[in-house]
């Protein structure tokens, strides 16, 4: 296990800050980011996957039930989803912390 | 010994490239490095060369490529001049913070304006602050020697840096002098295969220019900063090795007659052949003059500095480019800092001289020396610099 950025001093760094573990971005948590965080109504939601296509950041899941939700961990609470979708059946809401 | 052969400098310099078996050249032609540009071209589209010759759209492009290429572990060469340097300016920066060891050649060419094609140190040192090793050269040779030094210098696993070697442009870039050319034995010995610290290869995927946030930029600068400090040693070690294959001694700090003086010169490049004329003259009418040159201006050689001044009481520093509204030339200032609270800290003038090709001649850099010998009975403040020869 890499150790975490704040526990690593400069001599730890590899030559040119070259990273040897490929697609370790995705631990960073872009969640952090998100003031606001979409919410969908089921009543209006016709399971287009508009959202799923426009988010750019992947951070929208499909349920078993075919409806959408975001995955917390990345979703920045951009509100492109919201922007993009047919049929109004997202909202954005703010974070309460 | 390999053989002497009369030859313009940039030609020479192209040649030494190929000697090199660079495997990448990517360049964009500019005023007045385009000879060594053009003469790469050349040896390329002749099959002399085997090498990829890629003919950029722009400066900002020719040092991307160069960081495609290195990054792949191939051995890369470019140059460029002035605003060539300016347009490729940001990418300099990440050659030498992604450890990519490219060498560049810098035919130093003032900064417009007014539009100038001609030669100072505006450019070099506009990238002071860049993290590449960088030397200058007085003469061809030292041109020739130094592209052979910056590739071993750069490729070796200890450094892993880029390295320009500055060639005064014209003045070095466009004259043609003997050059003594390696025999190609002698540059295979002292230049291995490259072997990098990092490669870009599907088989063994990295990521190279990630994103540093706050918690690890320093981190980051701070291993940078080392790195370019610990070359030292090793840049030392191929300028002995060189020495004892071709006969040629470069040392990072540089003197001549500097024993006994009280007073000496500071130089960089080739105006140091001429500071040389004016030192003999004034030593033959017993004043006691040295000279020092800098060969190697990052990582800065404190030690080595401070050993050549020791006992001097006057140094008279030659700046070719400007600091606006600064404390004297980026030279000058430099060695006023560096000399800050050391004992018996000398007296600093600082003359900036041959901006643009202005030429200078002994006679001036002996009117300098006199300058500086009544001068410094007065008070010299960091902040006092002269535009030599400039009309009131």
């Amino acid at each position: 296990m890499i150790k975490s950025e704040e526990e690593l001093s400069w001599k730890d760094l590899h030559v040119g800050c070259v990273v040897y573990e490929p697609g370790n971005a995705s631990r960073y948590k872009s969640g952090d980011w998100r003031s606001n965080r979409p919410v969908w109504d089921k009543e209006k939601c016709i399971r287009c996957g508009v959202c799923y296509i426009f988010c750019p950041d992947m951070a929208i899941k499909k349920t078993d039930e075919g409806y959408f939700e975001n995955d917390l961990y990345y979703c920045k609470g951009c509100g492109i989803c919201v922007q993009e979708c047919i049929t109004g059946c997202i909202k954005m809401v703010e974070e309460e912390e | 010994m390999g053989k002497k052969i009369g030859i313009e400098n940039s030609l020479a310099a192209a040649e030494a490239v190929m000697m090199a078996n660079v495997d990448v050249v990517a360049a964009y032609p500019i005023t007045p490095q385009t000879h060594i540009v053009e003469h790469l071209s050349e040896l390329v589209a002749d099959g002399e060369l085997d090498a990829e010759f890629i003919p950029v759209e722009s400066e900002h492009a020719a040092m991307s490529v160069c960081c495609g290429s290195s990054a792949v572990g191939a051995r890369t060469f470019t140059c460029t001049s002035s605003q060539g340097l300016a347009l490729m300016n940001e990418i300099v920066f990440i050659a030498a913070s992604l450890r990519l060891p490219i060498v560049m050649i810098l035919a130093n060419r003032s900064l417009s304006g007014p539009l100038s094609i001609w030669n100072d140190h505006t450019d070099v040192m506009s990238i002071r602050d860049c993290g590449w090793i960088q030397v200058f050269t007085e003469n061809g040779q030292e041109v020739f020697d130094h592209i052979m030094f910056a590739f071993r210098v750069a490729e070796s696993r200890r450094v892993s840096l880029p390295v320009i070697v500055n060639m005064d442009g014209f003045i070095l870039t466009h004259v043609i002098e003997p050059i003594e050319y390696w025999d190609q034995e002698i540059v295979d010995k002292y230049l291995p295969e490259f072997k990098p610290v990092n490669v870009l290869d599907p088989d063994h995927p990295v990521s190279m220019g990630t994103f540093g946030m706050p918690g690890i930029f320093t981190e980051a600068k701070k291993a940078q900063d080392e790195a370019l400090i610990n070359s030292k040693p090793e840049l030392i070690r191929a300028w002995q090795e060189m020495g004892d294959l071709v006969g040629r001694h470069y040392r990072p700090v540089e003197t001549n007659q500097s024993e006994g003086a009280e007073t000496v010169f500071l130089t960089m490049g080739s105006s140091g052949e001429t500071v040389s004329i004016a030192v003999d003259e004034l030593r033959s009418q017993g004043k006691p003059v040295g000279q020092i040159k800098l060969r190697l201006w990052r990582p800065f050689p404190f030690e080595e500095f401070r050993d050549a001044v020791r006992g001097v009481k006057r140094i008279i520093v030659i700046d070719r480019a400007i600091s606006y509204g600064g404390p004297g030339g980026p030279l000058a200032s430099e060695i006023r800092s560096l000399l800050y609270k050391e004992d018996n800290m000398p007296v600093v003038t600082n003359f900036l001289c041959g901006l643009a090709g202005r030429d200078v001649t002994p006679e001036n850099y002996i009117d300098m020396y006199n300058r500086t010998e009544k001068l410094s009975k007065g008070k010299v403040r960091e902040e006092d610099y002269i535009f030599y020869g400039v009309r009131e």
